[in-house]
């Protein structure tokens, strides 16, 4: 299996490991794509420094899909993570080698499903929690910095190692606004949550199972559960493909072979270069999702896709907010299916962008969300700490 | 024939006079070795968040208030895709949606009398960086000091309608944003260039013709030769029929004089600009508006008029003056301090500007104190100092930082001496040395009198009421 990229061999057991798009300056950063194979960053990422200063000890990068925009890792260069025939993940797979926590930047909510798919704990923080200096960039305005662990625990400890104000950053938040992360005060234990009703409907029985299982545990706790309308939450999906696909076109459009990274030995032309290198280097997701973001941002298709997408982020922020005046939470899957195999992705190539109607609300909004027991708990802005303390309940209660 | 008009915008490009680059902290000096003033976020490498320069809003909010603009409180920027191997990102990050300012006006002046020309947007962005051919490998290499250095772009209306006008125009940019210190608008290092929108229609009608347009243009002369040679195609073809016009964009070739169709290619595209996701939306307060508002200069034509009614300068001195900021700032600086407002501006204009000129300098390159200069003149206007070693402190001036300049002429000594005793003994012996030169005065050659003076005066370095030498000089010869 294709775990780890690179592996520092000497590293001792518990140490962090990092996804393959967060810079380092001794290991080579590809992103999972031919386009960058071998590339050597200059700097670190902010949070391998962060990680560094809170005493954290770095054992390798892990392999992901092509920008991290796919199912389950299945688009990497270096091929897909397969166990027993089912596609698995690097990160999670990681985790159960012995690595402590997998630092993962949460594209398009690839690490949640692997999550919940095998039973690990991810934190997606609220958006700006943790600096974005040094991770490549592809859909800027939802990509978050998260944590995979065994632990609601394990994770809440690494998150507050690399969260903070970074002023490279000009999306991370203030100190204030990190200040009222970490003292959480104002945000009450977890008690009334709203299920996602269509949303949950929709996942296959194995799903379901698990968010019965969740109801009932919490349940038992205390915790009160009540379906709520979330017809417009499901709008997210398509939004966030749009915001997505548009801004991972601009931001990979950098990668053209003429600075660095791959470049085709097939060209007379300029234009040759850039698309032969391009054609040569990046796999067919990631060309799928630069056609549709490139089509999206055209004169012809800007207000009627792409800042019509705008507007359905706002509405869905606003649905949100609404839901958590009366909830601390919202429930819903964090994937739709038990399992997927590589024949499933081969046999519905948008696969990646569907499953996005369990992930999109999170990541178009940046509202912080926590994936336990295989199912995923969204929260309002700034209450990690309360989704963490709710996952840890579960936890306890669960064994 | 029918009688045309012209119809002409402009696109000016202006460069930015900070220190620092737009979205990264690498210097944005013009110069220095090919890829010397890069880091990873100016060369596009992946990983690198664009931290937007508070000092470019500022001058981008000074520009805009000088050209009468509104200034937009809430401020994007927005990213505009194109591939070229020059732009490190593929995308050009500039302001689309909410430009810092907008509809604002600048008045010209010409023969034909006075006009406004109003401005439509003006917004900031990054320049791109240089190619570089190189015909030995037969190789094409780039240079990315310039990627990031800071741009704003002033759009106007179609408002212009000739040559001059447009000369006018671009005389009235310059003149504001180099006072406001906004940027130094030297067309020569590419500070300022522009594009030139124009079409051709009868006169009367309210219909624009076929536009063209011809980019980066950056000398008066080239886009006084370039709207006349255009002007003249156009009704060529409108009248003769001689070709067809297509809406394109052209080169200029000086140096033909003629301009040329370029490549479709070059020129095809959609930008698919939207907004910069790691920008947040700047927002202007009002504490900021006030601040940049309060920094505002005088307008040139203004602080002219001043000159001349209150100072009681010249009508050649005031405009010599308000030709630059820095000259002005001296101006004022030192007239403050002596309360000579002629004899600061022959200082300034004549002396100066002669120091400028040998060091291959403008006005605007101008560091000398406002304050010493008036010093400086104090001392020579009340005798303490002759005017010719006045002249060499003023020479030290551009060398040296000299604040205290009486402390200096006296470490120097530049100072006039009052010490007749010190006179006495150097005209003492002077006189007994040169005996000729004495006997020939006493024998009737005056001009032996003034050898005599001269060595005196060049033994006591200048530092003498030429006056009291005279007298202290006749009384010993004679004596002698
Ligand atoms: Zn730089």
């Amino acid at each position: 299996m294709n775990i780890y990229l690179n592996k520092k061999e000497n590293a001792a057991a518990g140490a962090v490991a990092l996804d393959d798009l967060f810079l380092t300056k001794d290991m080579p950063t590809t992103g999972g794509s031919k386009m960058l194979d071998g590339y050597m960053s200059l700097f670190d990422a902010e949070i391998v420094s962060g990680l560094a200063a809170a005493g954290y000890e770095i054992g390798g990068k892990v392999n992901i899909g092509e920008f991290s925009i796919d199912l389950m890792g299945e688009s990497s260069y270096y091929g897909a993570c397969e166990k027993d025939g089912k596609l698995a993940y690097a990160a999670s797979e990681a985790l159960s080698e012995g690595a402590g926590a997998v630092m993962c930047l949460d594209v398009n909510g690839t690490p949640r499903r692997a999550a919940a798919l095998y039973g690990k704990v991810f934190v997606k923080p609220t958006y700006g929690t943790v600096s974005r200096y040094g991770t490549i960039a592809v859909a800027c305005s939802g990509e978050t910095v998260g944590v995979m662990a065994d632990t609601a625990a394990k994770c809440g400890e690494v998150l507050s190692a690399v969260a903070g104000h970074d002023d490279k950053d000009g999306t991370s938040l203030s100190e204030a606004e990190c200040a009222k992360i970490k003292n959480g005060a104002e945000f009450r234990k977890i008690t009334k949550i709203a299920v996602a009703k269509s949303i949950c409907e929709s996942a296959d029985d194995a799903v379901k199972a698990k968010l019965a299982k969740f109801r009932e545990v919490m349940g038992a706790n205390g915790v009160e559960f009540t379906e709520v309308d979330d017809t417009v939450l499901a709008l997210a999906k398509t939004a966030w493909n749009v915001c997505m696909s548009a801004e991972l076109c601009n931001n990979v459009s950098r990668l053209d072979g003429v600075k660095y990274g791959y470049r085709t030995k097939n060209y007379k032309t300029i234009e040759e270069l850039y698309t032969n290198s391009r054609t040569e280097a990046f796999g067919d997701l990631l060309k799928t999702a630069i056609l549709f973001g490139s089509d999206a941002l055209s004169t012809e298709n800007y207000m009627k896709v792409y800042d019509k997408s705008l507007r359905i982020r706002r509405v869905v922020s606003e649905r949100l907010q609404e839901i958590f005046a009366d909830f601390d939470a919202v429930l819903m899957p964090a994937c739709g299916k038990d399992s997927y195999t590589m024949a499933d992705v081969k046999a519905d190539k948008y696969m990646a962008f569907k499953e996005a109607l369990y992930t999109a609300p999170a990541s178009l909004t940046g509202m912080p969300a926590v994936v336990v027991g295989g199912v995923q708990l969204i929260g309002a802005a700034f209450s990690d700490q309360a989704l963490l303390d709710a996952a840890a309940a579960f936890e306890k209660e669960a064994k | 024939m029918k009688k045309y008009e012209t119809v002409i915008g402009l696109e000016v490009h202006i460069e930015l006079a900070t220190e620092s680059k737009i979205f990264c902290s690498c210097s944005a000096k013009f110069g220095g070795e090919q890829n010397d003033h890069v880091c990873p976020a100016c060369c596009g490498m992946p990983g690198m968040l664009p931290i937007v320069n508070k000092h470019v809003v500022d001058l981008g909010m000074t520009a805009g208030l000088m050209l009468n603009c509104d200034i937009n409180r809430v401020t994007t920027f927005d990213k505009k895709s194109y591939y070229y191997p020059d732009l490190p990102c593929s995308y050009q990050t500039t302001q689309w949606f909410s430009p810092v300012a907008v509809n604002g006006y600048v008045p010209i002046e010409t023969s034909k009398g006075k006009k406004n020309i109003r401005i439509k947007q003006i917004h900031m962005e990054e320049d791109a960086g240089k190619l570089v051919h190189d015909d030995w490998t037969d190789t094409t290499l780039v240079d990315f000091n310039r990627t990031s250095v800071p741009l704003c772009e002033i759009v106007s209306q179609p408002d212009l309608s000739s040559a001059e006008e447009v000369v006018a125009y671009l005389e009235q940019l310059r003149s504001r944003l180099r006072f406001a210190k906004v940027s130094g608008c030297r067309m020569e290092q590419g500070s300022m260039r522009c594009d030139v929108n124009l079409s051709v229609r009868e006169e009367g009608s309210d219909k624009l013709g076929v536009r063209t347009e011809m980019k980066n243009m950056n000398s008066i002369s080239a886009i006084t030769r370039a709207i006349e040679y255009e002007t003249a195609r156009h009704i060529d073809a409108l009248e003769n029929g001689t070709e067809e016009l297509v809406q394109e964009t052209r080169r200029w070739d000086d140096i033909k004089g003629k301009s040329y169709a370029m490549r479709n290619k070059e020129t095809a595209g959609d930008y698919r600009y939207f907004p910069d996701p790691n920008i947040m939306p700047i927002v202007i307060d009002d504490e900021w508006f006030d601040r940049i508002k309060g920094t505002l200069p005088e307008l040139p034509e203004v602080k002219k008029e001043r000159y001349i009614s209150e100072l009681s300068l010249s009508e050649y001195d005031a405009e010599q003056l308000t030709q630059s900021r820095a000259l002005c700032d001296c101006f004022e600086a030192a007239y403050e301090e002596c309360g000579q407002a002629k004899e600061v501006a022959n200082w300034l204009i004549s002396d100066c500007m002669n120091i400028l000129n040998k060091k291959q300098m403008i006005a605007d390159d101008l560091t000398i104190g406002g304050k010493a200069l008036g010093q400086l003149i104090k001392l020579v206007l009340d005798g303490k100092v002759q005017r010719g070693n006045g002249k060499k402190i003023l020479s030290a001036m551009f060398d040296e930082d000299i604040t205290d300049v009486e402390q200096y002429a006296k470490d120097n000594n530049f100072i006039v001496s009052n010490d007749t005793g010190a006179i006495e003994a150097v005209i003492k012996a002077v006189v007994a040395e040169d005996t000729r030169s004495v006997a020939d005065y006493k024998s009737g050659k005056e001009k032996a009198l003034q050898a005599l003076f001269g060595k005196c005066m060049r033994q006591l370095k200048g530092n003498c009421d030429p006056q009291v030498l005279r007298t202290m000089l006749i009384d010993i010869v004679n004596k002698s």
